[in-house]
């Protein structure tokens, strides 16, 4: 087997006439975290219920641990661990009876299936409810539960849609640093609405909107690619028009935009300033504001986040394909 | 052949786990005592037919609430996804979820003896009906069963698929109750159609591979159609 563990080509699935995903192609290596990204309804869930076997892509297609989705889909699942949206389980079965019966259909048997039971309850630390009906569980548990069913047979390749919807942030850090430990030694994708999740836990980032792959990176490259700083000066408001403010600011030569901010608190005023290059105008900012006697309250130094980035990307016409 | 036996028996489990199936166990066997025993002192009879007869047309009824959920719940709820997306083909999962409602129905089966073991005790019971009654029961069943799941395998509503089994094996069940309307060489072919016509020869204790062949056939053609429906969420 070559190190890519996720080769997708092409992918394409017509729902009738709404194309849910359009040409989405990704390679995906041991050992990587990747986080899929995109509002509701993107194509992220499709493409996992592509790769995982559970229908079948329009146009294109896929290979995962080496084998085809159309010509050997058993094998495609053999390899995977997958944990589908909203974690569906057999809520009347006990939290042992459910992982026994996973264990087996994966082939799991005798000793076996004893070692690699002990082994994920531990992992995910469902031993004070083992004896339970996973009806009964909190949603926190139900996850790991959920996590526990895909990792039983040590698969090389974990899909996890929407790991974390739902849980309170205590669980969901909970969740989250369990995904970490677990993708230390395998290939994870997972799918988040949740962007600070991303930063988290993913090394790779790809951004789906309308069907189509629109970035692809590492959180950090593409927070440098579009990350563009920006200073607010929050000032006394004393009758002070617009003109007035821009003139006053307008002296420093590494300024690129001043503009006037909306939503300032009634008797302030925001100002934003944003720079030519990547320079730091924080002390030119206070001299401008010390010379034209403005009053100064706070400067505040902003960098685009994912967010910015992620609203650009799948909003905008232009964001598609880069 | 051990993935269809792990399904089976994970359905069968789950059976004991909520209420439906002692439910319709319940009333299947409350129902049968009153129509056998009401009428059965008056024969003065040593004989099981009447409790084939009666079965035969009770499970008409009573055996789609077992099946409806099949497919059905899981659907709604999701869990087929994970099911499928385990290293198991759609045709051992339909055998497999066969399987375990025709376990669930054996033991069913196995709570009537009682009847023909009593009967036993009080004259002289001719055996050889009584096995052919009990076969004609597994196969009349298994034919149930199959359509129920290929309702369920059609809609992610249990009350549809309820509805739908009924409807169906109710058809078969009264088809040919109405020949009388038809003319004869409708009506013959019709008959042939017929769950209790089929039926009906076996209770007797008259074994036909045509009457087996009948059952098996329409089993196996259901089954067939709930894998195809179930496979078809690949290419929707």
């Amino acid at each position: 087997m070559s190190d890519v563990m996720i080769d997708a080509r092409d992918l394409t699935k017509n729902y009738g006439t709404v194309a849910a995903l359009k040409d989405a192609s990704f390679q995906v290596n041991r050992g990587e975290v990747v986080g899929f990204l995109g509002p509701n309804g993107a194509g992220k869930t499709t493409t996992m219920k592509i790769l995982t076997c559970f229908i079948a892509p329009s146009e294109g297609t896929a290979q995962v641990g080496g084998a085809d989705i159309f010509e050997d889909p058993i094998a495609v699942r053999e390899v995977i661990g997958y944990l589908p949206e909203n974690t569906p389980l057999y809520t009347e079965m006990l939290v042992l009876e459910y992982l026994e019966f996973v264990g087996k259909m994966r082939g799991l048997r005798g000793a076996g299936l004893q070692a690699r039971l002990r082994r994920v309850v531990e992992e995910t630390s469902l031993g004070e409810v083992i004896g339970k009906s996973i009806g009964e569980l909190s949603k926190g548990f139900r996850q790991r539960v959920g996590l526990a069913q895909a990792l039983i047979h040590e698969p090389p390749v974990l899909i996890l849609d929407e790991p974390m919807s739902g849980l309170d942030p205590n669980q969901a850090s909970e969740i989250r640093e369990l995904i970490r430990e677990i993708g230390r030694e395998r290939t994870i994708i997972l799918s988040t609405h949740n962007l600070a999740e991303v930063q988290v836990t993913c090394g790779r980032v790809m951004i789906i909107s309308q069907g189509r792959i629109v970035a692809d990176d590492t959180p950090e490259e593409l927070l440098a690619r579009a990350g563009k700083q920006r200073f607010i000066a929050t000032l006394k408001q004393n009758g002070h028009g617009a003109a007035e403010i821009r003139e006053a600011f307008g002296v420093i030569g590494d300024a690129q935009s001043v503009k006037e901010q909306e939503g300032s608190v009634p008797g302030e005023l925001l100002v934003e300033i944003v720079p030519k290059g990547n320079q730091d105008l924080r002390a030119e900012i206070f001299q401008a504001a010390v010379s034209a006697k403005l009053v100064l309250l706070g400067l505040e130094q902003r960098g685009e986040n994912l967010e910015d980035i992620f609203r650009q990307l799948t909003t905008s016409d232009a964001g598609a394909r880069s | 052949m051990k993935n269809i036996l792990t399904i089976g028996d994970r359905q069968f489990r789950s059976y004991f786990n909520g209420p439906v199936a002692y439910i319709v166990i319940s009333i299947i066997l409350l129902m049968l005592g009153f129509f056998f025993w009401h009428t059965f002192f008056l024969y003065g009879l040593a004989s099981n037919r009447e409790m084939f007869v009666w079965l035969g047309r009770i499970l008409v009824f009573w055996l789609p609430p077992l099946t409806m959920g099949l497919l059905a719940e899981e659907k709604r709820t999701g869990t087929i996804e994970l099911l499928i997306t385990m290293p198991v083909t759609e045709a051992q999962v339909i055998v497999g979820k066969f399987v375990g409602v025709l376990a669930l129905y054996v033991v069913l089966l196995l709570l009537t003896l009682p009847y023909p073991l009593s009967v036993s005790t009080l004259g002289n019971l001719d055996w050889g009906p009584v096995w052919g009654g009990y076969l004609g029961l597994l196969l009349q069943g298994s034919a149930i069963l199959a359509i129920g799941l290929m309702a369920s395998s059609w809609t992610s509503n249990q009350l549809i698929a309820l509805f739908v089994a009924l409807t169906l094996s109710g058809f078969f069940w009264v088809l040919d109750k109405m020949l009388a309307l038809l003319p004869t060489s409708a009506a013959s072919a019709l008959q042939w159609l017929a769950f209790d016509y089929h039926f009906q020869n076996m209770a007797r204790g008259v074994i036909d591979l045509r009457d087996v062949l009948f059952f098996v056939s329409v089993t196996v053609f259901a089954l067939a159609v709930a894998f195809r429906a179930l496979e078809s969420r690949r290419w929707s």
